[in-house]
């Protein structure tokens, strides 16, 4: 499991698939749902295949999340801020709405 | 390396390995012939990999009924082609045959669409011509929980339109072609075609590969190839842009022309056409103008994001309609070209094969030949 290390960094209240969750200042979101649950992040769109935050750089795209309702962001690239929200994501995207 | 291919010798020698090419040489296979397909490298315009996907009849044979047919029987022969390639291969080209839409923004494409459709339709296409107006509610109703945009009045409707995944298209003819004994010549360039007793020796830069008929599926290499063999065809490049977002649900139960979803669920955005010579760079101008009207049509579509643009060289002849010739001076070196070698692909490898191995034309291949474009050129 991963750990956060230490940090005096100040507290961010966050919310992970509606749950609240203290993140701290700077980190971001893919850091921040590993140190939450360091499990799979999402499914792939065709094979319902497991995946997790990997390069944390931007390059992979595996961190793939639901940022303040905009799907397929890329969470190692956005830093956690007060009050966001985020989910993890099951399969491909909707187009409209929450269908 | 190239293999070194001095005196090797076929029954037909096929120029080209993009759409066209395979096709053709699966049916010859299919009739017992040994055939190799001569290609070139991956440094040469391959439009072949740059296609959107459309199994498309609806709005193509304007001025040529014959063409209608030909785009009707290649639709009708799909499922099979399709089917027995998965067979064979195990690649699933993805066909599918739901009927297609072009959606109509505002009266004045609505008028256009109409005034074309029914030109094609008393131009003789209209025998059993299924292509219908639809309204906007009609189109609600085909594409549930779509939100269309404001401008869309109503759509042409045809139930023969269908796509299919044009990158598994091409591997699939290309594995079941060695499959079924076929010899694929990469690195094989061709620079000409001398005659050599009753057969033809073509000149490769991998050395000479001599065959009895010779194919010309070369694509826009087709300008340089065949004015020296009797086959002088006024082709030219016509670009054309595509632009693919990340992968959604499925939300598009059939395509709609310029707009159709993969099975893996991106969604492809089209297409446009530019006269730009051999300039097959995109152009982000008509990257934006295509994502605008896509806007304009599924206003959805604007919170996607666009993870792949390309654009590729058609290969269009004056009338957009396809070449089958044979060379009058050059007996048994045959040309065929045209901008739709993903719908045709059927109809290749099922029919036109058939006439390249020695059968009679088929009654479309009146309208086919190269005496249309010199008509042309007089009345000009």
């Amino acid at each position: 499991m991963l750990k956060r290390r230490h940090s005096d960094a100040a507290v961010v209240q966050i919310s992970i698939d509606g749950e609240a969750v203290e993140a701290r200042d700077g980190e971001s979101v893919a850091a921040a749902v590993l140190a939450y649950a360091g499990e799979a992040t999402r499914t792939t769109p065709v094979s319902g295949a497991p995946r997790a935050p990997y390069c944390l750089m931007g390059v992979c795209f595996e961190c793939l999340m639901e940022i303040d309702g905009v799907p397929n962001r890329q969470a190692c690239m956005i830093r956690v801020s007060d009050g966001m929200s985020i989910r993890r994501q099951q399969g491909a995207r909707a187009l409209e709405g929450d269908a | 390396m190239p293999e070194k291919s001095a005196h090797k010798t076929f029954d037909v020698a096929v120029i080209g390995g993009g759409m066209i090419g395979p096709a053709l040489s699966l049916g010859l296979l299919a009739r017992g012939l040994r055939v190799c397909i001569l290609d070139e490298g991956d440094d040469v315009l391959r439009v072949a990999r740059g296609n959107f996907g459309l199994v498309w009849f609806q709005g193509k044979g304007f001025g040529m009924p014959r063409y209608v047919e030909w785009s009707r029987r290649s639709a009708t022969l799909y499922p099979e082609f399709a089917a027995e390639l998965k067979e064979h291969t195990g690649v699933d080209v993805g066909h599918a045959n739901p009927g297609g839409l072009e959606l109509l923004l505002g009266e004045q494409e609505l008028a256009h669409r109409q005034h074309y459709i029914g030109q094609i339709y008393q131009q003789g296409g209209g025998k059993d011509y299924e292509v219908e107006f639809i309204d906007r509610k009609q189109v609600e109703d085909m594409l549930p929980g779509v939100t269309l945009g404001d401008d869309v009045i109503g759509a042409s409707y045809s139930p023969i339109d269908g796509h299919v995944n044009p990158l598994f298209l091409l591997r699939a003819m290309h594995t079941r072609f060695q499959q079924a004994g076929g010899t694929y010549l990469p690195h094989h360039r061709v620079s000409g075609v001398n005659k050599n007793g009753s057969a033809y020796d073509v000149i490769t830069e991998a050395g000479p590969v001599s065959a009895a008929k010779v194919v010309i599926a070369a694509g826009h290499g087709l300008k340089q190839l065949g004015p020296p063999l009797g086959l002088d065809i006024p082709i030219r490049p016509q670009r054309g842009h595509i632009l693919v977002t990340e992968r959604t649900k499925q939300i598009l139960p059939m395509p709609i022309s310029a707009f159709r979803q993969t099975v893996e669920g991106s969604i492809m955005l089209g297409v446009s056409a530019e006269e730009a010579g051999y300039d097959d760079r995109v152009d982000t101008a008509t990257v934006a103008g295509i994502a605008e009207r896509a806007g304009r049509t599924f206003p959805a579509l604007r919170n996607l994001n666009i993870v792949r643009s390309w654009a590729a060289l058609r290969v269009l002849t004056p009338d957009k309609c396809p070449v089958y010739a044979e060379s009058q001076s050059h007996p048994g070196i045959y040309a065929v070209a045209s901008h739709s070698g993903v719908t045709l692909a059927a109809v290749n490898a099922r029919v036109a094969a058939n006439w390249i191995a020695g059968d009679p034309a088929p009654d479309e291949f009146e309208a086919f030949g190269v005496e249309r474009f010199d008509a042309q050129k007089t009345s000009q």
